[in-house]
């Protein structure tokens, strides 16, 4: 079994709201200072379920791919370092501000260019600008099926079940291979990196692609071929002032509390 | 030819037309009114003839009615077959969908096959007065910022919307409107099948539908304290909540999360307790008439959104406030 998982790399999406600072002309997000870029919280677990996967069906592999500038290398080290076999980096600037379609675009390239797969692993939305809809776009341009917000995965045989995140409970879907599904945080917290995880990871070479690499289309990657665009980017405001309760004990403010809930009728 | 009118997927739920599509509706016809175009809506499942009227009564124009056993129940494959048939027929300018369980499935999957232009999780909709394009805002970053997004050329525009941020339609039986039975659908697109449904039983009122609601965070310390918090839901005919920390630990089912990636609830009353107010969690209640924060750091970003607020350690504070609501509810 061969599973590729899709990681990405992200600003801490962690940041206290105090210091989430954008530029409004650029429509960008700053980066938060002295955070370092974290994998995606829903790619993390991602990995962590193919972890599980390959612990309960030897011989499985599990190749983990991140698409992005700089060093996003390190969210390929991070699966490495949690039990994937192999990375990929895709990296040009050709790649760079494609949205959901040419990123789907771009992860279908480079899977078929890495060939054989069965399982494909995505984040439900990565924790950043919470799009979610790479994973769905990226089955549908593979012609495959594709299972959304899975908090389990169970092999059987060419088939896998798949448990799926619902409002009021969960329902289990059967799926043939190869398929896509994503992956949503109620997997649960990811495994840390062991030591020698961590040491392996780093000794591993990642090499990295480029458009031409995979026979990326020009014409369908990058800002001109986006679907959509942003227009503007703002943090809402809010009006509310909190009132700040106190009394000589905590006992006492709350007992005020209640009678101020009870003179405003809020209960 | 260019694209025309708007369609809104429904959504069925123990038989009738559910919440979110009377709000699609609601929106989907002002939409429909300022661009001088038609609503239209598909509904499917089995069974469902009835409903028709009900949706025109609510505002549509012409409702595509797929009414198939294939249909009962939501399927990826069965629902993105269908609706992507409708769009190819009709060539919708805009495609309306919930952020819910199935419509969040569906939306992507659509748009991927049609190629069109989707944002999700919408918070507000308009059209353009000059450019008559769609105008999409949504929130990013866990709920740190907005970002109003348009597709120029890609069609249809698509949006899937937060329930309860738009306005439901308003019911007038006076209303005409066309009933357009959708035909041949396959059942050989269904590769993914539906082994079993599992519904978590929650104890007590629903957090989703509760006038009051009691959350705990990573400050709450165990499982076992969350009993305080449930004392005081109880007294209030409340539900609990909790972050995704005080989940992930393992103190309460992930089916009480609140937040962007858990439940989104608007009660009356909410009240947070010992828990930061992460914009992420906040996503999920920013609804709520009136908040109230207990938390031990004043400097918590919960006060920000907070009517009213206490300092302090929860352990003193929530039990002398059950305790005096229960005195003068006279319970
Ligand atoms: C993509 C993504 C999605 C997410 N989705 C969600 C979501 O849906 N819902 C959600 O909740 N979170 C979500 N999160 C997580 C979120 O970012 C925060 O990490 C989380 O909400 C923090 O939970 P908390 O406030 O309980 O914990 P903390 O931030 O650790 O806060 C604990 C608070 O308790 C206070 N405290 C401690 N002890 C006491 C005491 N005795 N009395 C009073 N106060 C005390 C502390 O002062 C502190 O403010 C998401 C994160 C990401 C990245």
């Amino acid at each position: 079994m061969h599973i590729i998982v899709c990681v990405k790399q992200i600003p801490d999406p962690e940041v206290p709201p105090a210091k989430f600072k954008i530029d409004p002309d650029t429509k960008k997000v700053m980066p938060p200072p002295g955070l370092p870029p974290v994998i995606s919280v829903f790619d993390e677990r991602a990995v962590e379920l193919a972890c599980r996967i390959k612990e309960k069906n030897p011989g499985t592999k599990i190749t983990a791919i991140t698409m992005g500038p700089g060093k996003v290398s390190d969210v390929v080290k991070h699966a490495l370092a949690m039990g994937a076999d192999e990375g990929i980096v895709l990296q040009d600037k050709a790649f760079e501000d494609s949205d959901s379609f040419g990123n789907a675009h771009i992860l279908a390239k480079a899977i078929q260019k890495i060939g054989s797969y069965d399982l494909i692993l995505c984040g439900r939305q990565a924790a950043d600008w919470d799009i979610g809809q790479t994973g769905s776009i990226l089955a549908e341009t593979l012609g495959i099926p594709v299972v959304t917000v899975a908090k389990d995965i169970e092999v059987a045989g060419d088939k896998i079940k798949v448990s799926r995140v619902m409002e009021d409970g969960y329902e289990v879907v059967e799926a043939p291979l190869p398929c896509v599904v994503t992956v949503s945080n109620e997997v649960g917290l990811p495994r840390l990196p062991s030591g020698m995880g961590i040491i392996q990871a780093a000794r591993k070479q990642v090499p990295a692609w480029t458009a031409a690499d995979i026979g990326a289309d020009p014409a369908k990657i990058g800002p001109a071929a986006a679907h959509s665009e942003i227009t503007s980017l703002f943090i809402p405001t809010r009006d509310t002032t909190c009132e700040v309760i106190t009394a000589d004990t905590l006992a006492e403010a709350a007992v005020k509390l209640a009678l101020k809930l009870r003179e405003t009728k809020v209960v | 030819m260019s694209n025309q009118g708007i369609l809104v997927c429904g959504e069925i739920a123990e038989g009738k037309l559910a919440p979110i599509t009377l709000e699609l509706l609601g929106i989907g016809r002002k939409l429909a009114n300022d661009l001088g175009q038609e609503l239209n809506i598909l509904l499917m499942g089995s069974g469902i003839g009835n409903l028709a009227q009900e949706a025109i009564a609510f505002g549509a124009d012409k409702v595509h009615v797929a009414d198939n056993a294939l249909l009962q129940e939501y399927n990826s494959d069965a629902y993105t077959a269908v609706a992507a048939k409708l769009c190819q027929k009709i060539s919708p300018d805009i495609v309306l969908l919930g952020q819910t369980d199935g419509g969040r499935d569906l939306a992507p999957r659509l748009a991927g096959r049609l190629g069109g232009g989707l944002a999700m999780d919408c918070l507000e909709l308009s059209i353009d007065p000059s450019t008559k394009l769609l105008v999409q805002t949504r929130p990013v970053f866990g709920g740190n910022a907005n970002a109003r997004i348009v597709s120029k050329a890609a069609r249809p525009q698509m949006a899937t919307i937060r329930s309860k941020t738009m306005a439901p339609a308003v019911r007038d039986d006076s209303r005409k409107g066309q009933v357009i039975p959708v035909e041949d659908i396959d059942a050989s697109t269904v590769k993914v099948k539906v082994l079993e449904r599992v519904k978590e039983k929650t104890e007590g009122v629903k957090l989703e539908d509760a006038e009051v609601v009691v959350s705990g965070g990573r400050g709450i310390g165990n499982a076992q304290n969350f009993q305080v918090l449930r004392d005081l839901a109880n007294l209030l005919n409340g539900a609990v909540g909790a972050t995704r920390a005080a989940c992930e630990e393992g103190w309460i089912p992930m089916t009480h999360q609140v937040g962007q990636t858990g439940k989104i609830v608007s009660p009356k009353l909410y009240i947070a307790v010992a828990l930061s107010g992460a914009m992420q969690h906040i996503a999920g209640c920013s609804g709520s008439k009136c908040v109230i924060a207990v938390n031990k750091d004043g400097g918590a970003n919960i006060f920000k959104i907070a009517t009213y607020g206490i300092v302090g350690d929860y352990k003193e504070v929530i039990p002398a406030l059950s305790q005096k609501l229960k005195e003068l509810l006279g319970k």
